[in-house]
């Protein structure tokens, strides 16, 4: 594929797949077509020049292979005139048509995460329908072999066509759970590439960047759903940091990063959002980590952070969705304004709910290590190399442990 | 339209209900559901099990039918009854369900029907 055709197709493929699938009411064929006509463009673009309008010319030239398939399965006939038939009153509306076509790709992702469907299924179905990814490359954001990846989105398209799961935007009762839905989908492909648990590499900018563009279709498209708006500044305000978040392949905390390497720009605009978001006053999970993340990226050095800020929006947080995640993040919060041993008197409130999570260890381990008790330290950075599996974290904990030995051995 | 298999799964030896008052109220309120399927054009059929110890499991696929007593899973989850109902999608489908699923008290499984 030639760069521009590859890069129309990330831009695009979602859009002719929704087009088709609004259209014919069939997933497998708005995705074989939507291939098809790609195939096409790598194949004439060179040659004739890109159209104008590349997006239209896809749409057009996948839909006339659909009809084409369509017209020479005579078993689908039926299905064809009937879809037909719908076409031609839906155009017969012109009011109607322009809300269907911004709309077809708002459906689409609210069908690829219906609640009816695994949730690995929903996440390979939007990457791959929406976000363009071929099925290899879906297969390689998640560390599955190809052939477990295309059986698990082929599995989910089934589902889809014999449940009858429908292809639209949730009426309101729903829309609150339903799209929380589709934001958790985004929201794991971004922090798969924040912070992989797996595959070798410290951070992934491919799934980070398809989360991002994501996160900016559905702003387009839901302009005004607080929380996603509230996504998409999280999103951007913890991707703005990428920079100096791994130093020779070594994480390095939110205190310690090299401010300036930070992104101006995305800053600029996570912050922007935010804003918006308290003006509207209707705050949610997504807006207020974004918040959080405002505060941090608010602060030109470590020490202007204003932590009592931070507190109180996990204090917000805690009170909406008391789990045990955000208790862990508000109790790192409680230490900077309250001292280490307030903050851990709170971790070690949690019992033993996140004792398979390597981050309670981690911050055991460094509040241990700020209160001069170096021996429990040492075994919570045991404990929580035993469980960290993203190499970057690995070396950062695996140096502050040796530092942690070699002044507990001075000291004796 | 797409019809819908809704059955209602039991778990072996817990009480399904409260009491015996619970239990008529889950009759009446069954009841009731099934007359509002019916009046909303949704009800094809149903029907409640006895217990899964009444089940007999017939075998005629070689050359001498064979009987054994059932069920035929040994499963925790069995049975209970169910629904066959006609829905536009699966989303109505499913909040039949949730209805059907306070009526009844019980977890409900949806599971489409092939075409013809």
């Amino acid at each position: 594929m030639s760069p521009h055709v590859g890069e129309v197709h990330r831009a695009e493929f979602g859009r002719v797949v929704a087009a088709l699938a609004g259209r014919f009411g069939d997933l497998d064929l708005a995705e074989d077509c939507a291939q098809e006509a790609f195939v096409e463009a790598v194949r004439r673009w060179p040659v004739e020049g890109t159209p104008p309008n590349p997006g239209g010319w896809l749409t057009v030239v996948a839909r006339n292979k659909a009809l084409d398939r369509l017209r020479r399965e005579s078993t689908r006939q039926a299905r064809h005139e009937e879809a037909d038939m719908l076409h031609q009153q839906h155009e017969a509306d012109p009011g109607a048509r322009v809300t269907s076509v911004t709309d077809e790709r708002l459906r689409l992702i609210f069908t690829c995460c219906h609640p009816a469907l695994a949730p690995e299924a929903r996440v390979a179905l939007t990457l791959r329908l929406l976000g363009g990814l071929t099925v290899p490359e879906v297969a390689d954001a998640f560390l599955v072999p190809e052939r477990t990846m295309a059986q698990r989105i082929t599995r989910a398209k089934r589902k889809i066509g014999a449940a009858n799961i429908p292809y639209r935007v949730p009426r309101d009762a729903e829309l609150p759970e339903r799209l929380a839905a589709v934001l958790a989908v985004v929201y794991l492909v971004f922090t798969e590439g924040h912070l992989p648990g797996s595959g070798g590499a410290e951070q992934r900018a491919d799934l980070t960047a398809e989360a991002l563009r994501l996160g900016r279709l559905l702003r387009d498209l839901m302009p005004d759903e607080p929380e996603v708006a509230g996504l998409l500044a999280l999103m951007l305000l913890t991707d703005s940091r990428r920079d100096a978040r791994f130093v020779g392949g070594v994480l390095v905390p939110l205190a310690e990063q090299d401010r300036a390497r930070w992104d101006r720009a995305a800053i600029a605009e996570g912050h922007a959002l935010v804003r918006e978001c308290l003006r509207r006053g209707r705050p949610g999970h997504y807006q207020l980590l974004a918040a959080v993340n405002a505060v941090h990226t608010d602060a030109a050095r470590a020490e202007d952070t204003d932590w009592s800020q931070v507190l109180a929006l996990y204090d917000l947080m805690l009170a909406a969705t008391p789990t045990p995640v955000v208790a862990l993040n508000r109790a790192v919060a409680v230490a900077e304004v309250s001292g280490p041993a307030a903050g851990l008197a709170e971790v070690d409130g949690l019992g033993d709910a996140l004792v398979g999570y390597h981050a309670l260890h981690a911050t055991r381990a460094d509040l241990l290590r700020r209160l001069g008790r170096p021996a429990e330290a040492l075994d919570a950075y045991d404990r929580a190399l035993a469980l960290a599996t993203n190499p970057g974290e690995r070396a950062f904990l695996q140096g502050r442990r040796a530092t942690v030995a070699t002044a507990a051995a001075s000291a004796q | 339209m797409t019809q819908y298999l809704m059955s209602v799964w039991h778990t072996e030896g817990e009480d399904v209900y409260a009491s015996e008052e619970e239990m008529q109220q889950a009759f009446a309120d069954t009841d009731a559901f099934n007359q509002q399927l019916q009046q909303e054009g949704s009800w094809v059929f149903a029907g409640g099990l006895h217990p899964p110890s009444t089940a007999t499991v017939v075998d005629g696929q070689g050359d001498q039918v064979v009987t054994t007593d059932g069920p035929f899973s040994e499963a925790k989850e069995q049975i209970g009854g169910f629904w066959v109902v006609e829905a536009p999608d699966l989303d109505a489908a499913l909040a039949l369900a949730a209805r059907g699923s306070k009526a009844c008290r019980g977890r409900v499984e949806v599971r489409p029907f092939a075409d013809e």
